[in-house]
């Protein structure tokens, strides 16, 4: 890859000192800088709970529009290999849905209704500081269909029993509590 | 030395420790960029004190301790870069860009606006939005404002995940069926280096069926 980005840097260095020829400034010219992927995420965990070892940094670099083809097998694989008696969730999705909604790693905002990620009636309208995130992900997981209706399958796998944040948030910007 | 005091946290040894599958929303989620600071740690968007905003949170660099947090750095040659699809195709109609100016000691923020190019490679789009001085740890929040209404902060945190990691591990293992009530937060009193940038819904223009879809990528320079 070293060499690589040295050859495009070098393209590109070419490229602007050319354009900046014609210029009559006095500015030094710049050769554009580019920027390569490391990380990515939306939604919280899906990278450390779906994505097998050797996937983890292929992953953090695949676009979403490439992600469901790219992964959703293997995550449906993890899923059962997690939960062998997934059935459905919560939300009614086979196993097949659930981890088609996973896939593409992007979280849904909505531009008009309240935040919540899961308030058992909104579902992702984006994701709150004080949304209990994980909660949320292992009823989906574990909970099997009736898992708010007082029937979880797995009642001692759907909550993590950590309800908040050790600090309360701000009412306004910035919103995170200051730092420990 | 960063790194060394990192690995030297216990539960972070503990979780390598016990099943090789380390799970903190995104903490540390990959070996490329564990302990870098193109490690993001959480992504948040949410509807603002003002309803007709919206507030993107990019949290990186985690599990700082109070005591590692003074000398914890943004990166000038890390972009924090969030996506934003506005027509559910799931590529990137608009971005909000954050990169570090080491000179100013300010976070630099750029869009929202259309990107010249889609995918894992970025530039710097269109002109200076707004820029916000890094808070600096133990102080007031420092907050940069433009006249277009998008407001920025870039400085140390507290971690807003909360999880009983530990536990989670050992379910994971093999070590234990259920979780004990009460959990512990294993992020209980750790730091995060925070991007906040609370943005006027008007500013992403036309949005189909009022959902955008959202993700946040850091890009190093090459």
């Amino acid at each position: 890859m070293k060499s690589i980005n040295s050859k495009l840097f070098a393209v590109l260095f070419v490229g602007s000192s050319l354009l900046f020829a014609s210029c009559d400034k006095d500015e030094t010219p710049a050769a554009t800088v580019f920027y390569q992927q490391a990380d990515q995420m939306a939604r919280p965990a899906i990278n450390t709970v779906f994505v097998g070892t050797a996937d983890k940094d292929a992953f953090n670099t695949t676009t979403p529009s490439a992600m469901n083809a790219a992964f959703q097998t293997k995550f449906q694989a993890r899923l059962l290999g997690l939960n062998a008696g997934y059935t459905t969730n919560a939300l009614g999705q086979t196993a097949a849905a659930f981890t088609g909604l996973l896939a593409t790693d992007v979280l849904n905002v909505s531009t008009t209704a309240p935040t919540t990620f899961f308030d058992g009636t909104n579902v992702l309208t984006g994701r709150a500081l004080a949304d209990d995130v994980i909660d949320v992900e292992l009823i989906l997981l574990f909970g099997g269909p009736n898992a708010l209706t007082g029937s979880p399958t797995n009642p001692g796998l759907i909550s993590d029993n950590v309800g908040a944040n050790d600090k309360a948030f701000l009412a306004s910007f910035p919103y995170l509590a200051s730092p420990f | 030395m960063k790194r060394n005091k990192i690995l030297l946290t216990g539960f972070i040894v503990v979780a390598i420790a016990s099943a090789g599958i380390l799970v903190a929303a995104d903490h540390i989620d990959a070996p490329a960029v564990t302990n870098q600071p193109t490690d993001i740690t959480d992504l948040y968007v949410f509807r603002g004190q003002d309803p007709n905003n919206l507030v993107f949170v990019a949290n990186t660099q985690g599990l700082l301790s109070p005591g590692m947090t003074a000398a914890a750095k943004f990166d000038a040659n890390t972009l924090i870069e969030f996506n934003i699809d506005v027509n559910n195709d799931n590529r990137e109609d608009l971005v909000i860009q954050a990169i570090y100016d080491a000179g100013s000691n300010r976070m630099k923020v750029y869009g929202p606006i259309a990107p010249s190019e889609v995918g894992t490679r970025s530039k710097i789009e269109g002109n200076l939005t707004v820029e916000a001085g890094i808070t600096p740890y133990g102080s007031a929040p420092v907050i940069g404002t433009s006249s277009n209404g998008i407001r920025a902060f870039a400085g140390p945190r507290d971690d807003p995940f909360f999880f009983d990691l530990t536990a989670y591990q050992r379910i994971i293992a093999g070590q234990a069926t259920s979780f004990p009530n009460p959990g512990v937060d294993a992020f209980k009193g750790t730091n995060v280096l925070s991007i906040v940038i609370e943005v006027p819904k008007s500013l992403l223009g036309t949005v189909t069926s009022n959902n955008v879809n959202v993700w946040v990528e850091s890009k190093k320079k090459i």
